[in-house]
């Protein structure tokens, strides 16, 4: 099996963009900043967090504060997955009863990441409501999961892979769609 | 950095980076314990036997806890109440115990060695909690982690252990850890306590001192690890408790020649007022209850650990989300595809 590069879903500066347009949005349909709250899903959800709230700021001004979470506790394959799962830190240093949070990923595919996501936050507390936003949405859902604020929506097969490479955690800063060939 | 074996049996063969890796994971679940919901499914429908063949109160009650936290089921057996009273054989009992289909079986055993023989007979991971004078790998790790949450780090520590170090499976398993990261030991103790060749346990270049007076034992410690007085591994009476006390108890007056921010540390249960007078035990450089809060968090990143992750199979740690990372290969990418 090899893994072949298929095409570009989004270029730097379309990454900029989208993360614009994303943090517009949510502050347009939060109906005021006071509880908002932006919580990143480890690992690229957390760049992509802290870069909406920065964008927000430059919307007059608006201080979102950002956590971030880590979903290893929650999956639901552990016992199917490589052995010796590794846990890697939540930082969530606000109350979350009564916030109104943000869950922010790269991608949304199965749902299961974010069902996970989920749980992690209502052992934390309440929160009032919980809304997603990602970068892309690449559909075959398995859970009854949707995106309220989606950066792009892609039509992919099964056997198709999207990366996103954000420089935070990558060389290089942009979305590509990858496929999996036999040789 | 991750973690190569299946069972946890002793300190000794891991190294530094691994040792490191382990009292980070630690590190996280003490996160855990300061949520309003403390416990978690991660582990639900698994279960771990706890075989303590010794008696033992806070270690097993620290793992049990550690379990149900993570949403484990516990089984338990106790030294008392077992079929060993019966002359039923080690192996026996843990052939039992492990048709029960267990996930991860925790063991103390009065034999050094006890739980590595169980291990290379079960195809559970084993975690050992103490085997006879051997080693007590979670308490080698609470303590690191007790010393490194204060000071910030644990390398290049001056260590002076006092007490029985000859029976202490938890002197031993805290020179394999601290020896790594550069500590120096001092072993102080009455001389049948602290034969010679304790000299040369550490890790290569680990320097261990033994001294008699605790006077000279004590001086520029960095952490002073106060060892209970067992009397359940002396088989005569080779000391009085009135002598020990004022030979080797430590006490506010003999603290003041240790490095003014010396850590002290207690596996417990205490002889409060034998090994440790009542002002230093309850004084600020007492870490005897971090230990056991440590102590939690530390079984629960354990068996987290050991426990999750297919039992055969792959190699290293959980690959990235489907989405995400360029070198992930793609056959990791079908183990965790289900995971978005």
């Amino acid at each position: 099996m090899r893994i072949v590069e298929k095409s570009q879903l989004m270029s730097a500066s379309e990454i900029d963009r989208t993360i614009q347009r994303l943090a517009h949005e949510i502050v347009e349909k939060s109906g005021g900043t006071k509880h908002l709250a932006l919580i990143g899903v480890r690992r690229r959800g957390v760049p992509l967090a802290q870069r909406i709230a920065k964008a927000m700021r430059g919307i007059d001004g608006v201080e979102v504060p950002v956590g971030t979470l880590d979903i290893t506790l929650y999956r639901d394959d552990l016992s199917k997955v490589a052995s010796h799962a590794v846990l890697q830190s939540s930082d969530i240093s606000f109350g979350v009863d009564n916030m109104d949070l943000v869950l922010v990923d790269d991608v949304l595919y199965t749902g299961r990441t974010i069902r996970a996501a989920m749980n992690g936050l209502f052992d934390l507390g309440r929160p009032k409501r919980v809304s997603l936003c990602v970068l892309i949405d690449r559909g075959h859902r398995e859970m009854p999961i949707e995106a309220q604020y989606v950066g792009r929506g892609v039509q992919t097969s099964d056997t198709e892979i999207v990366e996103v490479r954000l420089r935070e955690i990558d060389s290089e800063e942009r979305v590509v769609l990858v496929d999996r060939v036999e040789p | 950095m991750t973690y190569r074996f299946r069972d946890l049996l002793a300190l000794e063969p891991l190294s530094a980076d691994e040792l490191t890796f382990l009292l980070d994971q630690s590190k996280l679940f003490q996160e855990i314990q300061r949520h309003p919901l403390k416990k978690l499914a991660t582990l639900r429908g698994k279960t771990v036997t706890l075989a303590f063949f010794e008696n033992s109160t806070r270690t097993r009650i620290s793992f049990s806890t550690a379990a149900s936290r993570l949403g484990a089921d516990t089984m338990n057996l106790q030294a008392e109440a077992s079929s060993l009273k019966k002359g039923e054989s080690l192996l026996d009992t843990v052939y039992t115990l492990n048709a029960m289909k267990p996930d991860c079986l925790v063991m103390r055993h009065a034999a050094s060695g006890a739980a590595d023989f169980v291990a290379r007979n079960l195809d559970i991971p084993v975690i050992n909690a103490g085997d006879g004078t051997h080693e007590h790998p979670s308490q080698g790790l609470l303590d690191a982690l007790t010393i490194r949450d204060r000071r910030g780090s644990i390398e290049n520590l001056k260590i002076t252990i006092l007490g029985d170090i000859q029976h202490s499976r938890v002197a031993r398993s805290n020179i394999h850890l601290l020896g790594k990261f550069g500590g120096q030991f001092t072993l102080c103790g009455p001389a049948m306590w602290v034969p010679r060749e304790l000299e040369n346990i550490g890790p290569p270049g680990c320097v261990i001192r033994r001294v008699s007076r605790i006077e000279e034992g004590l001086e520029d410690a960095d952490v002073i690890l106060v060892l209970r007085v067992q009397t359940e591994r002396m088989y005569e009476p080779t000391l009085s408790a009135e002598e020990y006390i004022l030979l080797y108890q430590l006490n506010a007056e003999r603290l003041r020649l240790a490095n003014p921010n010396a850590l002290i540390l207690h596996p417990g249960p205490m002889n409060r007022g034998v090994e440790i007078s009542p002002e230093v035990a309850d004084g600020p450089q007492s870490c005897v209850l971090e230990q056991v809060t440590n102590g939690i968090a530390v079984r629960m990143a354990l068996l987290f650990l050991l426990m999750s992750g297919a039992t055969e199979g792959g190699e290293g740690a959980l690959a990235d989300e489907a989405s995400g990372a360029p070198n992930a290969s793609p056959e990791k990418k079908e183990s965790t595809h289900a995971a978005d």
